[in-house]
């Protein structure tokens, strides 16, 4: 209908190419309680799988530690935004006041760090702050307005009361049954396979 | 056991000094939290909230035609002329960036030092920083005379070649309030991503799901993401902190560094912020009052978080009131004719009436606070909080008029009065404060459903006592960040 927009066809092929290949994206289990999620994230990664995730409605504490996962690479990101911002406050007063336009007002000198220092600390925040969520944005792939398990009723939930488990089908340990199996041993309720 | 023996302290006795009440009040799970607070968005609107945003949103239109008219006339349609050359205009600037303090201040510090009671107010008040800095940002950008070239405030390369004056103060304020006005959204804005997450997930219509969908960014409560997620939300109050004390700061800079008697004082910066986190308190105070009665959020709006409230106001309103009187002793002491003349003035001279009337407000109304039944009493709190908001405005006030109306030379004396324009474009910024305020109320979850939830899960910890099984994975959260 609107082809003029997208290629011709486009909503066909690629209607077609989800009929064909029907893939399984991985497996999803609930739990009803935290300690049940911390319990079953530390088996998990006890039996090694890499590719699974915990899904809660608000930050369980110590669920990253039983989860084995490594510490966040964020805080090294941001502080380059900090230098980034200090850098640029600093060469942009510099500059103006000194090499673009060097005009003396008030008698003042043309670059001196204590007039220099509030722009200093807010660009140096702003960009703080840029990279603090940006880069926290971009580590967690997000804005991701499609996802797999957004196809299961059941992970509505996440977000209110219910804890899950999902372990994904491209980790080299997965095999279908098998996960379902242990997912069910470890508590899970509802196990359902999740097709991308 | 064995931490008990090393600190000396009976276990008993060490949980009774560091009992804490419950912030969560009623029997209640992770989804009677969602469903409350979710059905205040969800819900149906009531009459009411029509009513109430028609008139506010009048009140906005009205400053949009004031501002208008400004533009069309000048800025001699407001009272502001030699030699109180900064009026009403300047007054409602700084009183607006003040308001907007408290909400970084809940968000911000008392997150850091780990005040739980912060979770049920954080998002009205993050809100409301953003509103008021918006109200604001109206003035300067106005009171610069041609609104249009407001963006050469801006370091940007314009085709007229000219650059800033970095050794003003004028510019220093440019990019505190811009940054302090972003930096808020953000903050604001990655605390509501999970609560707009839930909001998704439970929406029925089509746009809804559409919008907060879109907004929600794909949020799926992972906790890959919530690792990286708390490190931002951490380090964004960690910037947010000295920020706050930097904007505030800044803006009495633009009044300490002129030679002005009056306003050339280094007490400045630290009065100043206390004044705001003052004046900012009353208003949350006063906004959450009423949201706490209209969406019915007793339960987590408890007498506790009033009670907190209050005593930041009578710690703030004290320092007020003794900054007030270190000015005046220091004009004296300083043996500055000027100074002294300047102050006698602000006391007993044609504004004396203003000057008693911050006074009046400002420190001895929230002496009433010293009192606990003054402290949990609705009524009379929020009566104080509306004082304290007319005294802080009156502050401002008689520094900027006091100090300028009556110039070293006496031919130059003069009275500043408001104009029409000037009262109905005040009138007219509550209205567009009061509009996105009620917008935010009716499209926004009100409380932080994620953190609440927190909250609560560890207030049911602590009932269940810390020493079960699980307890090893619950450390305190300052821990989570710090294992390898």
């Amino acid at each position: 209908m609107a082809d003029w927009l997208t290629f011709p066809g486009a909503f066909e092929r690629l209607a077609k190419l989800r009929a064909a290949e029907p893939k399984t994206w991985g497996v999803l289990a609930a739990f009803e309680s935290e300690e049940g999620i911390m319990n079953a994230a530390r088996r998990v990664h006890q039996a090694g799988y890499t590719k699974f995730d915990a899904h809660t409605p608000y930050p369980v504490h110590g669920l990253e530690r039983a989860m084995g996962l490594k510490r966040s690479f964020l805080p090294r990101i941001i502080i380059c935004g900090t230098v980034l911002g200090f850098i640029t406050a600093v060469a942009l007063q510099y500059w103006v006041g000194v090499i673009k336009q060097p005009v003396v007002i008030g008698n003042k000198p043309l670059f001196a760090i204590p007039y220099a220092v509030p722009v200093m600390f807010e660009l140096s925040v702003l960009l703080t702050s840029f990279a603090a969520v940006f880069g926290m944005l971009a580590l967690n792939g997000l804005p991701r307005l499609y996802h797999p398990l957004f196809n299961s009723a059941r992970f509505k939930s996440a977000t209110d009361d219910t804890f899950f488990i999902s372990i994904e089908a491209r980790d080299p340990l997965f095999n279908q049954d098998r996960a379902v199996a242990f997912l069910k041993e470890l508590g899970g309720q509802d196990v359902e396979i999740i097709e991308s | 056991m064995q931490e008990v023996i090393r600190t000396g302290f009976p276990l008993e006795q060490k949980e009774s000094l560091t009992a804490r009440p419950d912030l969560v009040l009623g029997n209640q799970t992770h989804e009677t939290i969602t469903e409350k607070i979710s059905s205040v968005v969800e819900g149906g609107t009531p009459m009411a909230w029509y009513v109430v945003t028609g008139i506010t949103a009048a009140l906005t239109g009205m400053l949009f035609t004031m501002l208008g008219y400004l533009v069309w006339n000048g800025i001699a349609s407001w009272g502001n002329n030699v030699p109180v050359g900064w009026g009403w205009d300047i007054t409602n600037f700084v009183w607006w960036i003040g308001i907007g303090h408290a909400g970084t201040l809940i968000s911000a510090i008392l997150f850091l030092f780990r005040q739980k009671w912060r979770t049920s107010i954080n998002r009205a008040a993050e809100a409301m920083t953003l509103f008021a800095v918006m109200c604001a940002a109206i003035y300067p950008g106005f009171h610069v005379g041609r609104f249009w070239m407001s963006p050469w405030l801006f370091p940007v390369p314009f085709p007229h070649g000219v650059w800033q004056n970095f050794r003003s103060p004028l510019m220093w304020d440019v990019f505190a309030v811009s940054t302090y006005g972003t930096v808020s959204l953000l903050f604001w804005y990655v605390g509501l991503i999970p609560d707009l997450a839930t909001i998704r997930d439970r929406a029925k219509g089509a746009l809804a799901k559409t919008l907060y969908g879109i907004f929600s960014l794909g949020w799926r409560g992972s906790t890959r993401h919530w690792q990286h997620y708390e490190v931002a939300y951490l380090i964004l109050a960690g910037v947010s902190t000295p920020l706050v004390l930097s904007v505030h700061s800044i803006v009495s800079f633009d009044f300490a560094t002129s030679i002005l008697p009056g306003w050339h004082t280094t007490i400045f910066p630290p009065y100043f912020v206390a004044g705001a986190v003052f004046s900012g308190f009353a208003m949350v105070m006063n906004l959450m009052l009423i949201a706490r009665y209209v969406l019915g959020l007793q339960a987590y709006i408890t007498p506790v978080h009033l009670d907190n409230m209050n005593k930041i106001m009578l710690v703030t309103g004290n320092i007020v009131g003794f900054a007030y009187l270190t000015e005046f002793f220091i004009a004296w002491y300083s043996g500055n004719p000027y100074e002294g003349f300047t102050f006698f003035n602000r006391a007993f001279g044609p504004y004396a009436w203003a000057y008693w009337t911050m006074m009046t407000c400002n420190v001895i109304s929230p002496q009433l606070f010293w009192f606990k039944a003054i402290r949990r009493n609705i009524p009379a709190m929020f009566i104080i909080s509306i004082i304290i908001n007319i005294g802080m405005w009156f502050e401002r006030f008689v520094i900027i008029a006091t100090s300028l109306h009556r110039d070293f030379l006496t031919s130059s004396w003069g009275y500043f009065r408001p104009t029409l324009v000037d009262i109905l474009t005040f009138t007219g910024t509550l209205g567009l404060f009061l509009t996105m305020f009620l917008l935010f109320c009716r499209f926004v979850p009100v409380i932080a459903v994620a953190e609440v939830k927190a909250v609560l899960a560890h207030q049911k910890h602590r009932e269940h006592g810390e020493h079960s099984e699980h307890a090893v994975y619950t450390p305190h959260e300052g821990e989570a960040m710090a294992h390898k």
